[in-house]
């Protein structure tokens, strides 16, 4: 029977696989929590951080849930004794290579002044992770209840790149997981960066490992978005938003047609920073630069505020009565005097549809002409 | 698009022309790029400019500018000619096959190279490609359009994937990406002079009476209107008198800018609804603030037809208002009491009287959105176009002849200037200027030039350039860049400051009234 050839039993469970799925998809479909760091959707599955490594009967070794297919009758354990153990280790090994100084790293069994010194020895600054509280591997490390004292660090190789608009490259924090190369080059096809170098030297690199600004990288954030440590993070909003404290807001891009569906992240009445919505079409999480970090002329102080007008040749600040009666008393009489058809509307493919809606039905049934068009074929 | 953005991963042939994807539709040129690399589609790319997805393409043809009609008609000759086409979706679905065939037969592929300057054999390869994929899609934008052929352009894209049965199925589709957020919710909703919501015609009479009914009024207009490129020279001979203007800056994106400005000068009274003081708005005798898309409810429509949600996330600076509400407020002081409680209950109205919106309401775009037509509340919504017919039952192949682009270099103006956009900025730059960090990656204007061309004519990189045509002229910066190719120089037109359009030609196509912003002849000088 069909059935009976597509079973896999995971934690006691059976359950059917569809051909081609791995362990991860199988047990992500129902609920089974499998951690994952490297793992990127949408891409070739690289199987290089193991922290999602689980028991398999008759397998002599831990397998990677995220690379290994699923079969027939296999029988798999997700949180066996073996596997915690494995997913403990690499775990501090990730916190001791670097600088993870989120008080996850080398805080307990002293003292707060001395892990601060340590902080400072380790990090050439007094900075914490800007990422606090909103990182994998933290919370990686608080579920399997491990800090980075086990391992000596590693200490830093390569300085922080700061010198573009919209990225900081913290070279420190990064676990070499690989998600930003994949999503640079499997997701967004940019072919930006690469994984360059070998063994301790290992490092993220644009072509000849030159700064972001000067390769082929368009800013399109996708890496940042991929990342799961601090180790990309947007410029603007390092240091200023504490995500427990944004509300995020699911909406429509505003700039080209696409529609991309993203988060604004808002603190404060303030649009601070802005991602992707994974899984939704059309965009599944994928922005460009302008989507992602165009979003400053919303709090602009340039915006207008007020109804404004032109007297003796300059503007004046006007109440929207006063404004509004005045538009409607100069519309109604050039109606009355020269006909409907001497006034023209033009509407925009800027503002919603039921604005557009609005205006026409305005056009048509108010002002009585069709004189309504948009300059969006420009 | 007759067709999804998710669907461009389903082609085993991607034909892409008039788009420069990379830089105006970042996410949507992944899709191909990824189609390309990891679904083993092939890419045939027409352009005059050798942009960033030359470098994805199986084949490149690089057409001089203005001639896409030939190209086209000389891939359906090949087809024709080899017999490739779909015999079976030409007999059942179409009509004027043999109209379109007796017009095809002379543009052979040499007859095509003449015009066009794409070598022969490429267009051969080119035409056995697309006509021998499975599912080939056509993607074009403003490349296509902007042209005074740009609607024989676009029948013609449609000529040739109805020949190669390539409409109603995945991964084919005749597709226009457009080019700002919600163009396509503008026309949607009847942002024309002679539709109403839903593309119902205004000369209709039925129509008019359904939404006389609908709307509560008497005597809804029954003459089309005018078009924006018809609108500017009426108001220039003074028989418009006024304009209300909701979040546009034609002064920046209008062909023949200074003639606009004139123009708009000559109104009795403009009103410019908007969220920046633009170049517009200063001339306005009112300008009403309005909010912006993170300020609102309501939805937009995208290219793939695809309604979704706008969400209100702050609060409008100042006294800003929703642009439904001022709109509303001016109509009830005119008389015609206009109100709503929200944008949510205009969806409704919307739903009722446009039937390809019919079933679109909130509560079924929460999640995601949904492709019009949709016309019950229970149907899915529509992501392919003409799976089973045509709306006007089969479809129609337009014959049609090469026709030179209105402007024509000479020795006095010895270059072709084609505009468009890039990556950092946006139209015409009233959002994407305030950003710090599009405006360090992009701070100013240019003229994109081939290193040929700047020999030629003794530039170097960064010097100041005076680019002038029939018009006028502006100054930039010379860019000298492999992208350009010998002849033909490019410039971005979202600088106001240096704005391209005060070059552009603003000859128009005669149904579509778009003007040529892709083609017309300049000189170039040296700065004094
Ligand atoms: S920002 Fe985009 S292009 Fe640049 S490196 Fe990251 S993913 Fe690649
Ligand atoms: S920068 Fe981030 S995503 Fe890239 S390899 Fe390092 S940790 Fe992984
Ligand atoms: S994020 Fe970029 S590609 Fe997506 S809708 Fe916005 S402008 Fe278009
Ligand atoms: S998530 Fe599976 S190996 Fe990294």
């Amino acid at each position: 029977m069909a059935e009976q050839q597509n079973k896999i039993t995971i934690n006691g469970h059976d359950f059917i696989f569809e051909p081609d799925e791995t362990i991860l998809s199988v047990a992500q479909r129902n609920s089974i929590d499998i951690p994952t760091l490297c793992y990127l959707k949408r891409t070739i599955p690289t199987g290089a951080c193991r922290i999602c490594v689980v028991e398999v009967k008759g397998a002599r070794s831990l397998l990677p849930a995220c690379s290994t297919p699923a079969s027939n009758n296999m029988v798999v354990h997700t949180e066996s004794a073996p596997v915690i153990e494995a997913r403990r280790l690499i775990i501090q090994l990730l916190l001791s290579s670097g600088n993870h100084n989120c008080a996850i790293r080398g805080s307990d069994g002293k003292d707060w002044t001395q892990f601060q010194l340590d902080v400072q020895k380790d990090d050439g600054s007094g900075e914490l992770c800007p990422v606090w509280g909103d990182c994998r591997l933290q919370d990686l490390a608080y579920k399997y209840q491990v800090n980075g004292d086990k391992f000596p660090s590693t200490g830093i190789r390569y300085p922080m790149e700061s010198a573009n608009p919209f990225i900081i490259r913290d070279f420190s924090r990064c676990i070499l997981c690989g998600r930003c190369v994949q999503a640079c080059n499997e997701v967004q096809v940019n072919n930006a960066i690469n994984i360059g170098y070998r063994g301790a030297s290992t490092k993220i690199i644009a072509a000849g490992d030159r700064p972001l600004k000067d390769s082929d990288c368009v800013f399109c954030g996708e890496c940042v978005q991929a990342c799961p440590v601090g180790a990309l993070v947007e410029k603007e909003s390092r240091y200023k938003v504490r995500h427990w404290k944004t509300d995020k807001i699911q909406t429509t891009c505003s700039y080209c047609g696409v529609g991309c569906q993203l988060y604004l992240h808002v603190q404060d009445n303030k649009v601070v920073k802005v991602t992707g919505v994974d899984d939704v079409p059309p965009n599944f999480g994928s922005l460009c630069v302008k989507g992602r970090f165009g979003y400053n002329f919303i709090n602009s102080s340039e915006r207008l505020t007020d109804p404004l007008i032109k007297e003796n040749g300059s503007f004046r600040k006007a109440t929207w009565d006063e404004a509004l009666s005045l538009v409607a008393g100069k519309l109604g009489k050039i109606k009355e005097e020269h006909g409907p058809d001497s006034i023209g509307v033009l509407t925009s493919a800027r503002i919603t549809n039921e604005e557009n809606y609005i205006v026409q039905k305005f056009t048509r049934a108010a002002l009585k002409t069709n004189n309504i068009d948009h300059c969006a074929r420009l | 698009m007759t067709n999804t953005i998710g669907d461009v991963e389903e082609a085993n042939v991607i034909l892409l022309t008039g788009s420069n994807t990379t830089e105006n539709h970042p996410v949507l040129s992944a899709f191909v790029k990824r189609a390309v690399k990891f679904k083993g589609a092939k890419l045939i790319l027409v352009d005059p400019r050798r942009i960033k997805m030359a470098d994805f393409a199986d084949i490149w043809l690089r057409q001089n500018l203005g001639t896409d009609v030939a190209w086209i008609n000389g891939m359906m000759h090949v087809i024709i000619k080899e017999e490739l086409y779909d015999r079976t979706f030409v007999e059942n679905r179409t009509t004027g096959f043999e109209e379109l065939r007796k017009v095809a037969e002379k543009y052979t592929p040499e007859y095509v190279e003449s015009i066009t300057g794409t070598p022969a054999n490429d267009l051969i390869d080119a035409a056995r490609l697309y006509a021998g994929a499975k599912a080939g899609a056509i993607l074009y934008c403003m490349g296509i359009t902007q042209h005074t052929t740009g609607t024989d352009n676009v029948k013609s894209l449609a000529n040739l994937a109805m020949l190669c049965g390539n409409l109603g199925i995945r991964g084919g589709g005749v597709n226009p990406l457009r080019g700002q957020n919600n163009v396509q919710g503008a026309c949607d909703m009847g942002g024309l002079p002679d539709v109403f919501s839903g593309y119902q015609k205004v000369i209709d009479l039925g129509t008019r009476k359904k939404m006389e009914d609908a709307w509560g009024v008497t005597g809804l207009p029954d003459k089309p209107g005018l078009k924006v490129t018809e609108m500017i020279p009426k108001a220039h001979d003074k028989t418009l008198k006024a304009l209300y203007i909701v979040g546009e800056n034609p002064l920046v994106s209008d062909p023949d800018l200074n003639h606009a400005e004139k123009s708009i000068k000559n109104l009795d009274f403009l009103v410019v609804q908007d969220i920046f003081m633009t170049e517009t708005a200063q001339l306005a005798d009112v300008v009403l603030p309005s909010a912006c898309f993170a300020e609102k409810e309501g939805t937009f429509s995208n290219t793939e037809r695809r309604v979704q949600r706008v969400r209100r996330a702050v609060d409008p600076p100042g006294d800003s208002k929703d642009d439904w509400k001022i709109t509303c407020e001016i109509a009830s002081r005119m008389g015609f009491p206009m109100s709503y409680e929200s944008s949510r209950a205009i969806m409704e109205e919307i739903s009722k009287v446009t039937p390809s919106y019919a079933g679109i309401s909130y509560d079924r775009l929460e999640e995601e959105g949904i492709h019009w037509p949709c016309p019950t509340p229970d149907h899915p919504g529509t992501p392919v176009l003409h799976t089973q017919a045509f709306p006007i039952g089969k479809g129609v192949f337009h014959a049609i002849e090469y026709i030179p682009p209105a402007e024509q270099t000479d020795d006095n103006y010895p270059l072709y200037l084609t505009t468009g956009r890039i990556i950092y900025h946006y139209h015409t730059g009233t959002m994407t200027m305030k950003s710090e960090g599009l405006n360090e990656r992009a701070p100013e204007n240019f003229v994109e030039i081939s290193p040929a061309d700047a020999r030629k004519y003794g530039f170097d990189n960064g010097t100041m350039a005076k680019i002038a045509s029939r018009r006028g002229d502006i100054t930039a910066k010379i860019r000298i860049s492999p992208a350009a190719v010998r002849g033909t120089v490019f410039i971005p037109f979202h600088f106001a400051q240096s704005a391209a359009n005060k070059l552009t030609n603003a000859a128009l196509d005669p149904i579509s009234k778009i003007p040529e912003y892709k083609v017309c002849a300049v000189k170039l000088s040296k700065a004094a």
